[in-house]
């Protein structure tokens, strides 16, 4: 028994035209065409601002991939669905916002517990609640890290362009099969709408993680750090179940040993991958005594920043975590090596400035900006000022 | 109404053949005698376990046995039922998934049937099939719940499947009652019962969940109880085979957490009561509406043909790809270093 045959050359070809054009689009469309590069083949998805681009365009993209796009009736049905789509064999995805993203939590910590590899974009606006729907924000920091009850760790992905919209999207695909979780795709509502030059690889000089398919009989919940999957047509019988569980699926909720082990080893997969899951823009400056960390569409006029302050005479080191989640201790350390204050500018109350204080020694200054509106070069560079007088 | 079936010595036979399925007798519990009136009575302890072969049996897991389904409970009438549909079908049940949602009814093939199973968060059994079924047309994707499960928190999900009409069949075990967390109202208590949670009363209304189905759009949806054992299979049978959306609610006696409060402890009356209140649909044709206010109509209420969600997907595909293959054709093979450019 097998699904309906893929056409792979007739994917190829048309991935190759994708390729051979340059494309002037927004955050949203790139991060959809990265997930078709990245060989996302089911996407289930409601319409939210500033996240429905990326289900328009994989709509329209899916059918020409011989992909599987479903609108659903909200997002506890999408992330649902993504889910079960992964099980029977998709590189599945869904995209959302605050709102929607906060209904998705339960079944986030559902896809955690039973290692379901699959994608969540989240393109971030301004809350809480409704908020200011249209408008941007990095609100959802902690919400991705903390949002699903329960111990457990997280992948969350956070790009600064259109381009890297697209590039991180493979990456994240390749993560989620790597280590069998959900990856959550952190964008915001700037870099979500923000229309740049965009280049997409070579279908030829894709290199994906393919799905680590176990063996007959083998268990799929334990035996190894991320142990190989069986899915369902597989044969295998496999019981997959949010509740506590044995190395072999069977629900075993009263032996706390069970639980202990379960728990410790989903969170180890990826602690202890921390290093090798960190992606860490670093640009030191020597001497430099004033540094800036920034991620998203924060780290465009952070930069721009740290250039003119460099013009001025200043000396800023900048460093931007691509990777949020697991946060990159050891690349956030080396790059405040020498420094005597972080400037963090966040579009939030501080909620990463919290985070790195932890694990630098040098002193942590937030510039935090709320009410939808991106920091300026101007503001920035004026903290950068202050803080190297 | 037929019930031949109930006739068919075969049935009988399977409960206690020696023959079984070649594999390990399965350890029986002891679970005394029930009398009607004075509830459990527990015999003196058999000498030796006894143990039991069953045909069917290999379509369980065995480890799992015996279930945890309290004693008089419907949930084991439906997975016998469920079972014996499977078996006459003949379905391979490596070709089946089963997913279930959070309660007691989502237990009856989680973990007790033996085959793919995604036992799913609360409600949401439904949304997580949809997505299997998508990536595995060529799977039997089959969906048990309750009526808390599918009809309560999951009941949006439940009628947006319908209306879309894929490929899918579920079974909404209903029982009136949150069963699982101690006997609370649920969206199918009658009117005017007393729960943990009424215990004033009821003064919400039920749904008519089948009903509510058929009206979204469901290609197939039957009503029938645990009483109903050999029209449950049948019905089963056609929900399995029906191409688009398949619906049957399966009221069932719950003794333990629906008997808490209504005084309807004991299964057997609570069985009597769902076969004395069951009419059938082409008898209630002729009843006026008033005189089936507390009657339960049963049998199939709706089978009609639509375009299947599933086949419209692979249809947009395919006409997607010719429109496109005409333009790479033109295009792309002339040019073969097409496939090295980009980054």
């Amino acid at each position: 028994m097998s699904r309906p045959a893929e056409n792979r050359q007739f994917t190829d070809l048309y991935l190759a035209r994708l390729a051979g054009q340059e494309h002037f689009i927004q955050g949203d469309e790139a991060a959809a065409l990265g997930a078709i590069f990245a060989g996302c083949n089911f996407f289930g998805g409601y319409p939210i601002t500033p996240a429905s681009e990326v289900a328009e365009v994989m709509a329209r993209e899916l059918p020409s991939v011989g992909g599987y796009y479903v609108q659903f009736e909200d997002e506890l049905a999408s992330i649902s669905a993504v889910i079960g789509a992964a099980w029977a064999g998709a590189r599945s995805m869904t995209a959302t916002s605050g709102p929607g993203f906060s209904l998705m939590q339960e079944n986030i910590g559902y896809a955690c517990m039973t290692e379901t590899p699959c994608v969540i974009v989240d393109v971030q606006r301004s809350g809480p609640s409704t908020g200011q729907a249209t408008l941007p924000a990095q609100g959802d920091v902690m919400q991705a890290r903390w949002g699903t009850h329960g111990d457990h760790e997280i992948i969350a992905l956070a790009p600064s362009s259109a381009q890297e919209c697209a590039d991180l999207m493979i990456r994240a695909f390749d993560l989620a099969e790597e280590y069998r979780t959900p990856v959550i795709f952190l964008m915001d509502g700037e870099i979500g709408h923000l229309r740049e030059r965009v280049v997409l690889p070579s279908p030829k000089s894709l290199r994906r993680t393919e799905r680590r398919k176990a063996s007959p009989g083998q268990p799929v919940f334990g035996g190894e750090a991320v142990p190989p999957m069986h899915e369902f047509g597989d044969g295998e019988n496999v019981h997959v179940t949010g509740s506590t569980h044995r190395e072999d699926g069977l629900r075993d909720v009263q032996t706390a040993e069970v639980h202990d082990r379960l728990v410790r080893r989903l969170v180890a997969k990826i602690e202890n991958a921390r290093k090798k899951i960190a992606l860490v823009d670093i640009d030191t400056d020597d001497g430099a005594s004033v540094g800036v960390l920034a991620y998203g569409a924060t780290a465009r006029p952070a930069k721009g920043a740290v250039l003119r302050a460099r013009a001025e005479g200043h000396r800023v080191g900048f460093v931007r975590p691509v990777t949020i989640w697991p946060f990159p201790i050891d690349e956030i350390q080396r790059a405040c090596d020498g420094l005597q204050r972080l400037l963090v500018p966040e579009m939030n109350l501080g909620q990463l400035s919290r985070e790195i204080e932890r694990h630098v020694d040098c002193e942590v200054i937030p510039l935090p900006k709320i009410g939808g509106v991106i920091h300026t070069s101007r503001e920035i560079l004026a903290a950068i000022t202050e803080a190297d007088s | 109404m037929t019930l031949r079936r109930l006739a068919d010595p075969e049935f009988f036979e399977a409960f206690d053949t020696v023959e079984g399925d070649g594999g390990e007798p399965v350890l029986q519990p002891d679970y005394g005698i029930r009398d009607p009136l004075d509830g459990l009575v527990l015999d003196d302890a058999p000498a030796a376990p006894r143990t039991s072969h069953h045909r069917l049996l290999k379509y369980l897991r065995r480890e799992v046995l015996p279930t945890t389904f309290c004693v008089g409970c419907g949930g084991g009438t439906v997975l016998n039922a469920f079972a014996h549909a499977v078996d006459e079908m003949r379905i391979d049940p490596k070709t089946i998934v089963c997913v279930t949602g959070i309660g007691c009814s989502s237990w009856i093939p989680s973990p007790y049937f033996l085959c793919d199973t995604l036992h799913t968060t609360h409600g949401r059994a439904i949304a997580f099939a949809t997505g299997v079924k998508v990536m595995r047309p060529d799977m039997k994707v089959i969906i048990i719940a309750g009526d808390g499960d599918l009809a309560g928190i999951g009941g949006n999900h439940l009628i947006h499947a319908a209306r879309r009409n894929l490929d899918l069949t579920v079974f909404l075990v209903n029982n009136f009652i949150y069963g699982m967390t101690g006997g609370q109202v649920s969206p199918t208590t009658p009117f005017g019962a007393k729960t943990t949670t009424t215990p004033y009363r009821n003064v919400e209304h039920p749904f008519k969940i089948a009903d509510i189905v058929a009206a979204a759009g469901g290609s197939y949806v039957a009503r029938w109880t645990t009483y109903h054992a050999f029209q449950l299979m049948e019905s089963m049978q056609n929900a399995i085979d029906k191409r688009g959306f398949s619906f049957v609610e399966i009221l069932s006696q719950c003794p333990v957490s629906f008997g808490k409060m209504t005084g309807m402890g004991d299964p057997v009356a609570q069985l009597k009561d769902l076969r004395d209140r069951s009419i059938h649909i082409d008898d209630a044709k002729d009843v006026p509406e008033d005189e089936l206010k507390n009657r339960f109509v049963v049998g199939k209420l709706v089978e009609h043909r639509r375009a299947e969600f599933g086949d419209g997907l692979q249809e947009l595909i395919a006409r997607r790809r010719e429109a496109l293959s005409d333009e790479l054709d033109a295009g792309l093979r002339q040019d073969t270093s097409a496939l090295e450019t980009g980054r």
